[in-house]
């Protein structure tokens, strides 16, 4: 039976009141909130907008961390009827004043004093960037804010108190507001970052996000006695699946980590049993575990290279049960037991039965790891328009290329040109103010077209090739996939970000940015001293290191039938980070080729005209705003080629 | 057994912490708190400060700047009470004195950062600022070994008012961490807090932003006005970075060779004759 988010929470805090919740660290304890503390912060928060006027159809823009009270907020807005917007909380003022225009926002939900102020001067703003019909904040975190007496500022714990007033003169109205929403009212409007083009308002409502959360909470089993951690950025649609539709489907606990810098520690702590990272966290965990391991003492690395051997051979196979050799089993109980166990506790992960990654392609080397040593990782597939609900991989199905089979309730289409086209109770009911833009993806017969290029196998995976848009075609005829390449390329930890041209001319060239903190570690083993990011970027050494990376990427693609011609044939490792600030890329981090490729054109025609350097002076944005230029002259290194590998027929 | 171990005002602070305080006139300046009266230093031969006064007003944010060896350092010693003064008095909350030892200041509620960091290297940032809470304990050594009931609830009371400054300093992620580890400006912010956690109503800061980097430098200015704003707290500090005082304290001393040759607001001391001269050379 489909419901609401509002409903389902007081579903929970009926059914189990002094169950957990949330929980929350702050000066040094977890704090819990129990359902019924949910639901009672939820209902005041939610009186105390109505008492400021808000009510059905309007929107509530929310910016920050991952807070309980963030959270709640979200019901609190659905449970008037209205919609919460949340913004990335590393959002630029252009881009809030954007979202804030275009969804009339008059009431903002801010985390803290860094938030208010961003607020505080778009709404002061002058011209394209004022948004002077914000008329009221409310703030979470009182730090900072004590002195500000700016008009409609006000701080969460006084909304409540006007909450409870308002209960006072109107006791039934949070329960009489909740019942009249409607399942298929919009619960959510989400901000997709858009690599090409503004970004666009998905509209989600509560029987698309709850029948995407049933689908996943079904196939692993979720139940409330799991715990999860929370920790992604609030506006981005998976932590909306995870943190709050699973949540309330589920009812299981979320933990609020105390700080951003905190997370590994508080994961530590937590010990969650349902975890989801994009691939860049996954690799974080594992360079942190090399680089201690290359610390430690010489039996310790023994031990760990003896005992990897052993879960590389058969960890893979422990962990679905297939049958394993007694010997082997045994060596991997005792490898369990002396390197394994302690790497998942030290990595938070000792408790986890189900572990997701997606939003990025993730290294084959990378995946075995976590697989090989007891962890249960597996990949999904989605987008914001799908409720981040298209495939996910069944417990004993697991293949490393694909993206799993469609989950359940999901009906799958490969379009002539190659286009992934879903189908499905979890998709998007427009795109905020834009029916064109709607009209462009979803067709009459109601499929969405996610503008991913992909197969399905013999066995109903789907495999991601790429952006349907990305693929172009090298001059000789070939099929040009950029990001295939440039994640084979990222797969290198020394490699961060990589963009690969080549679509309409006659061979691939790309652009690389160095790991600062890899490749830094790296220096500083060999005693290489550098002075900053441009610096190491442009030794000699380190384009060593990169051309024997992408020398290795070049010798893959060789053994790859349709992909040998688009082995790279030039590259040059760039001076400055590519940096969502910069807008180059979007805030998932994903790589805005276009404006990417206008920015640096004189880098790329150097690079097709077989210069050996360049001059470059790029404009660059620093995170307080102020914005300066750094300037470096780059070489251009040729990559050898390999001959095409036949397979032997 | 005395039951009331934890010290009453200590439970009124940390409230005071937890719900930011009385709104308003925590940072209205108010009366004359430290009032310093014609103070001179010798150390033999070496006259290190001559003849000199000044005051600090309640909640106010005071500066003392002057070129190198003019006698900044050696003035706070005065006040801390680590140097006794050769002539002159210094006047605290009303009560006059011409000498006294640095327990007594820290009793009447003056603490101090030292400008080379003087931190238990070895002992994690948690620690470190528990030992600034080492004079408001009440329980005794014995009743701390063997965890006797008052003495844990007395611990465990320290502990929250401990945790306050962390999350006001923004500094959870280091708590365990040994302090010797961390970075030089997280360093600075550690000492500033084991200042802190004596709840003090006057705090020494000995060059708070010496060997930071611009954005710590910014850090730490927030977190000087901060506690200035948010605890009411009057600052005393010495600072080499002109931008920095101009920028964060109501009133400047200036000295130089041991003199005080300018006093007033950033604005005044800047249009001072002498400070220029001072400063800049006689050239100017």
């Amino acid at each position: 039976m489909t419901a609401t988010f509002p409903q389902l929470l007081q579903q929970h805090a009926r059914q189990r009141p002094q169950a957990p919740a949330l929980r929350e660290k702050e000066f040094g304890i977890w704090q819990t909130w129990s359902w019924q503390r949910a639901l009672d912060d939820t209902r005041h928060m939610a009186l105390g907008l109505a008492s400021l006027g808000f009510g059905a159809g309007q929107n509530l823009a929310v910016v920050g961390d991952n807070r309980p009270l963030l959270y709640l907020m979200f019901v609190s807005v659905q449970s008037l009827g209205g919609v919460p917007v949340p913004m990335y909380q590393d959002a630029v003022a252009a881009e809030m004043a954007f979202v804030l225009r275009e969804t009339e926002a008059h009431f903002a939900f801010a985390e803290d004093q860094e938030q208010v102020d961003k607020l505080l001067e778009l709404r002061a703003g002058e011209g394209d960037a004022a948004v002077p019909g914000l008329a009221h904040i409310i703030y979470d975190d009182p730090r900072g804010l004590r002195n500000y007496r700016d008009a409609g500022l006000i701080s969460v714990q006084d909304l409540m108190a006007l909450g409870r007033q308002f209960e006072q003169q109107h006791p039934d109205y949070f329960e009489q507001q909740i019942a009249r929403v409607k399942p298929g009212d919009t619960a959510i409007i989400l901000y997709t970052s858009g690599t090409t083009s503004r970004p666009k308002g998905v509209c989600q409502t509560h029987q698309a996000y709850i029948a995407a959360a049933e689908g996943g909470v079904a196939v692993d089993k979720l139940s409330g006695a799991d715990n999860v951690l929370s920790y992604l950025p609030p506006a981005w649609a998976g932590d909306f699946l995870f943190s709050v539709a699973q949540w309330l489907v589920a009812g299981f606990t979320i933990n609020c980590p105390e700080s951003a810098e905190t997370v590994a520690i508080d994961m530590r702590e937590i010990g969650p049993t349902y975890y989801f990272a994009p691939p860049r966290v996954f690799e974080g965990m594992l360079t942190s575990v090399s680089i201690r391991m290359e610390d430690a003492a010489p039996i310790k690395q023994w031990m760990h290279r003896k005992f990897m051997e052993v879960a590389r051979r058969v960890g893979a196979d422990v962990l679905v049960g297939k049958p394993v050799a007694l010997g082997d089993r045994l060596s991997y109980g005792l490898g369990n037991l002396l390197v394994y166990g302690p790497l998942k506790n030290a990595m938070g992960l000792s408790r986890i039965r189900v572990a997701y990654t997606a939003g990025a392609a993730i290294g084959p080397d990378l995946f075995r790891f976590f697989r090989s040593i007891g962890v249960n990782l597996k990949q999904l597939y989605g987008q914001t328009e799908t409720c981040a609900y298209v495939c996910l991989q069944k417990d004993g199905q697991v293949k490393l290329d694909t993206v799993g089979q469609a989950a359940p309730g999901v009906e799958l289409k490969i379009a002539d040109g190659g286009e992934v086209l879903v189908r499905s109770h979890s998709l998007l009911t427009e795109y905020y103010k834009r029916p064109e833009a709607t009209a462009e993806v979803l067709d009459a017969e109601g499929f969405f077209h996610t503008g991913d290029a992909g197969v399905i196998d013999a066995d109903g995976h789907l495999r991601i090739i790429d952006r349907a848009k990305d693929v172009g075609r090298l001059t000789g005829g070939a099929m040009f996939a950029p990001n295939y390449i440039e994640n084979k390329l990222k797969f290198f930890p020394q490699i961060k970000e990589a963009v690969c041209f080549g679509d309409g001319r006659d061979r691939v060239c790309a652009f690389l940015n160095i790991d600062f903190d890899a490749v830094g570690n790296w220096a500083e083993r060999k005693g290489l001293p550098y002075a900053g990011y441009v610096d190491l970027a442009g030794k000699p050494d380190v384009l060593t290191m990169m051309q024997e990376c992408v020398e290795k990427v070049n010798a893959e693609l060789a053994g790859e039938e349709g992909m040998q011609d688009t082995q790279i044939a030039r590259f040059l490792v760039l001076h400055k980070e590519l940096d969502p600030d910069d807008d180059e890329l979007t805030r998932t981090r994903k790589v805005r080729r276009g404006f990417v490729a206008e920015k640096y054109a004189v880098l790329i025609d150097a690079l097709y005209a077989g210069r050996a350097e360049q001059f470059i002076e790029t404009a660059v944005k620093f995170e307080d705003g102020r914005a300066g230029a750094v300037s470096a002259t780059l070489r251009m290194l040729d990559a050898k080629r390999f001959a095409a590998v036949r397979k032997a027929a | 057994m005395n039951d009331a171990v934890i010290a009453p005002e200590t439970a009124a602070a940390v409230a005071g912490l937890a719900g930011a305080a009385a709104p308003n006139d925590a940072r209205k300046i108010g009366e004359v708190i430290l009032d310093v009266k014609n103070i001179s230093l010798r150390f033999g031969g070496v006259k290190a400060l001559t003849d000199i006064s000044f005051n600090v007003r309640e909640h106010e944010i005071r500066a003392i700047i002057g070129p190198n060896g003019a006698g900044k350092s050696s003035m706070l010693n005065c006040i801390n009470g680590v140097y006794t003064p050769s002539e002159g008095s210094i006047t605290f909350r009303g009560r006059t004195f011409s000498h006294m030892n640095s327990r007594q200041v820290a009793e009447m509620g003056v603490a101090r950062t030292f400008q080379n960091l003087a931190l238990f290297k070895g002992m994690s940032v948690l620690d470190n600022i528990m030992s600034g809470r080492n004079l408001k304990i009440r329980s005794n050594i014995f009743q701390q070994a063997l965890r006797i009931g008052p003495a844990e609830r007395e611990e465990i009371a320290h502990r929250e008012f401990v945790e306050h400054i962390i999350d006001f300093l923004e500094i959870q992620a280091h708590r365990k961490t040994p302090v010797g580890q961390l970075p030089y400006g997280l360093q600075k912010r550690v000492d500033l807090g084991r200042a802190l956690a004596m709840e003090p109503q006057v705090l020494l800061l000995d060059e708070p932003m010496a060997g930071m980097n611009v954005e710590e430098k910014q850090d730490m200015s927030r977190f000087i006005l901060d506690v200035n704003d948010e605890f009411g707290t009057t600052i005393v500090l010495i600072e080499h970075d002109m931008g920095v005082v101009m920028d964060i304290s109501d009133r400047v001393v200036v000295l130089d060779y041991g003199k005080k040759i300018g006093d007033g607001t950033p604005d005044e001391v800047r249009n001072n004759e002498d400070v220029i001269r001072a400063y800049l050379g006689a050239g100017h």
